[in-house]
């Protein structure tokens, strides 16, 4: 007898199971289109006209009310700054800085302004699990402090090395990362602190696709003074903050190995076969089970009875 | 405990009632029938007891350190290696142990193979145990614990891997209890209770079998998030999910050898006859298993270098790293394991399961930690990370054999007085 109420059970879940799939279904297959943001604004900088003076690093700490740095902002020595062999990067305390490189054959050395690069399908987003981030129309992508659990998927997953963790705090963690300014300014259709703030017209505000034309134009007007290609326009994915650059980008900081796709691609295989195992699963096990159990069914009356009373 | 158990002949606890048919009571129950004076006694002539005390004594203040004034105060606080040796190790490597759970509980209630029975129980107790302690390393790492259930709850991020992730492992936390609930009632003498579970363990089974694939998966998807920063050989986008699921299959194997060949050898007056008996050759049973898992693995392994076409890297000094993983960490055993199964001896098979045991570890930290932003530097957890990592799995260890003492996991519990 007992044998039948689990040949019955076993039928019963995996239908059951198959059934809540078809509901569960949209949840994990799915997945993202690229999406476009026609509207999306963005900043060019160009590192042939940045000379380091830092103004933006200091904007960008007013305007995000970060505590004051350690060093002030009119310090140039921080720029030798090293820690395990690399430059300075974004922490809990800094959205942007900017980096020193002294290369052979240039007369003055190349400074490169790192922050988050708001690319057009984020890392972050699509990798964390509470949907903390969010990416606005006006091209920014922005975070939400009040959902985030603090697992630090963000951080693995952008290509960028962007994100930052509150690790000094143990009540009031969250990540720290540039977001365009999002709250006080872009919004209002202004420029982002830093922009503003630079004396040298090296950051250019504007919506991504023209920024993109200028950036052409201007590698073309200044034959041989750019190097042929500007630095975000297909990057991950793309990104909302672009480069122009002097040199052969890897020799200031930047990762050129980066494919085109969004990191989000690399996990849609995964997340493809999902469906497919929540479905087949429950009927192939309960399969296998009824074949396995059944070539013992006319021998193992008496021990089935014996098992069931223990 | 073993001299005692020498001594006074109503211990240890392996039913309801004692010789003169009264029930123990639940103090005694937990006091594995000694009086409180013996129970102290006992523990203080334990010198692993010691060795607990003194893990715990530093681990304990650290742990309050790290609540009070943040993971920075424990950890190195980096932002390149956000993964340390909490997840690395905490849950990346305890989550493949403890596939126990679901392989053993297939065998057993899927595949009818009833002769596994004895050494189910310790299986599962196994899972449950890894998986929650897995959840616990997460509670300490995570930048806010107690939005825990967030993603569950409050808001919800759907098309993310550790979404898939943190459902999966939180349904089949439930679905691991239930299954190890009949030895609970058996021990809290409500064996009536144990009706309602049997009715629905093959539902479970099978639940634990598609929620086991995709998050074991899952944890190797993770990693597809970061294909510019982990090395190309600990990483392959398209078989990276079955990798982690395949060698999760012989780390649950390999993990339960280890811990029945520890309980058999350390408490030997806890084991039924049941499970004494037939562990030779369940252990050696367990070995086939795993190392069919293996050579699937190596098979895939190798499949994802030619897909990739990473030949060359071989030859580089990761290569070499990635080869010696390899070679011992699942080459090794795998052999071992043959050869035990061929000569039917038990040794060799648990000499392998330890080293695969380690093996899996070893991977898995690898691909969190080691040959994370490998371009970049090495990252070295800070003392009080790895002292705390230490002290949660004594913690483990603690909760582990707390309820092997007591439950009825490797015996079989009596419902009439008499013994033997
Ligand atoms: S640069 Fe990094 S943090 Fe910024 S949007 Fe892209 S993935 Fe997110
Ligand atoms: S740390 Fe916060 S924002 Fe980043 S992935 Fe985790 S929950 Fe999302």
């Amino acid at each position: 007898m007992p044998e039948k109420t689990t040949r019955r059970t076993a039928l019963k879940t995996g239908l059951a199971a198959t059934i809540a799939t078809l509901f569960l279904r949209p949840k994990a297959g799915e997945s993202h289109q690229l999406k476009k943001y026609p509207k999306s604004m963005g900043v060019l900088v160009d590192l042939g006209r940045c000379v380091g003076c830092r103004s933006c690093e200091a904007a960008c700490n007013a305007e995000q009310n970060l505590p004051p740095p350690e060093r002030p902002f009119t310090d140039l020595d921080v720029f030798a700054e090293n820690e395990h062999g690399q430059q300075r990067r974004t922490d809990e305390n800094r959205y942007t800085v900017v980096n020193r490189y002294e290369l052979a054959g240039q007369e003055h050395p190349l400074f490169r302004k790192v922050q988050c690069n708001h690319c057009q399908e984020p890392a972050c987003l699509s990798s964390c699990f509470v949907n903390a981030y969010t990416k606005t129309p006006e091209g920014a992508v922005i975070y939400d402090p009040d959902v985030c659990v603090g697992c630090r998927t963000c951080m693995i997953a952008c290509p960028f090395y962007i994100p930052a963790f509150r690790y000094s705090s143990a009540f009031s963690p969250r990540i720290q990362k540039c977001v365009f300014c999002y709250d006080t300014r872009l919004k209002f259709g202004k420029p982002p602190a830093c922009v503003e703030a630079c004396p040298q017209e090296a950051l250019l505000f504007g919506q991504r696709e023209e920024l993109i034309k200028i950036g052409r134009r201007r590698i073309e007007e200044n034959s041989g003074k750019y190097v042929d290609h500007i630095y975000g326009e297909y990057e991950a994915g793309g990104t909302s903050w672009l480069y122009l650059s002097p040199v052969p980008f890897d020799q200031v900081g930047f990762n050129t190995e980066l494919p085109h796709e969004p990191i989000l691609d690399s996990v849609k295989n995964f997340l493809g076969i999902v469906p497919m195992v929540l479905t087949i699963w429950p009927a192939l096990f309960a399969g296998f089970h009824l074949l396995a159990t059944r070539k013992e069914q006319p021998r193992t009356t008496s021990e089935q009875g014996e098992e069931e009373s223990r | 405990m073993k001299t005692l158990t020498g001594v006074i002949d109503h211990l240890p606890i392996s039913g309801s009632n004692k010789t003169d048919g009264t029930s123990w009571t639940v103090k005694e129950r937990l006091l594995l029938g000694l009086t409180v004076d013996q129970y102290l006694q006992q523990m203080r002539r334990n010198p692993l007891n010691w060795l607990l005390f003194a893990i715990f004594a530093v681990g304990l203040p650290l742990l309050l350190q790290r609540y009070i004034f943040g993971l920075g105060s424990v950890t190195h606080a980096s932002n390149d290696y956000p993964w340390g040796l909490f997840l690395g190790f905490g849950l990346f490597g305890m989550v493949p142990l403890s596939a126990s759970g679901f392989l053993l509980g297939t065998t057993v209630t899927l595949f009818g193979r009833k002769d596994f029975h004895p050494i189910e129980r310790l299986a599962l107790l196994n899972g449950l145990l890894g998986y929650f302690f897995a959840v616990v390393y997460l509670a300490v790492d995570l930048g806010m614990p107690w939005r825990l259930a967030y993603p569950m709850f409050v808001s919800l991020g759907p098309a993310a891997v550790l979404f898939l992730v943190a459902w999966h492992v939180a349904t089949y936390l439930s679905v691991q209890i239930a299954e190890l609930l009949p030895a609970l009632f058996e021990w809290l003498a409500r064996p009536a209770w144990k009706i309602y579970i049997k009715r629905i363990t093959l539902g479970l089974t099978i639940a634990g079998i598609i929620l086991s694939t995709l998050h074991q998966g899952a944890l190797g998807a993770l990693f597809n998030y970061a294909p510019n920063k982990l090395h190309p050989l600990w990483l392959s986008i398209e078989f990276q999910w079955i990798h982690f699921l395949c060698s999760a299959v012989f780390g649950g194997l390999s993990m339960v050898i280890v811990s029945s060949t520890l309980i058999s050898t350390f408490i030997p007056w806890r084991c039924g006859r049941d499970f004494s008996e037939n562990l030779d050759k369940l252990t050696l049973g367990m070995a086939k298993g795993a190392s069919y898992a293996m050579i699937t693995y190596l098979v895939i392994k190798l499949v994802a270098l030619a897909h990739d076409n990473e030949w060359e890297l071989l030859l580089t000094g990761w290569g070499m790293y990635y080869l010696l993983e390899i070679g011992i960490g699942v080459v090794l055993p795998m052999f071992l394991f043959a050869k035990g199964v061929r000569d039917e001896a038990v040794r060799p098979v648990r000499i392998a399961a330890f080293i695969a045991v380690v093996g899996i570890v070893w991977n898995r930290l690898n691909t969190a930690i080691v040959c994370f932003n490998y371009q970049m530097y090495q990252e070295v957890p800070h003392w009080k990370e790895l002292w705390l990592t230490v002290t949660l799995y004594a913690l483990y260890f603690v909760v582990y054999r707390f309820i092997v003492y007591r439950l009825p996991i490797v015996f079989e519990w009596q419902k009439s007085p008499v013994r033997q």
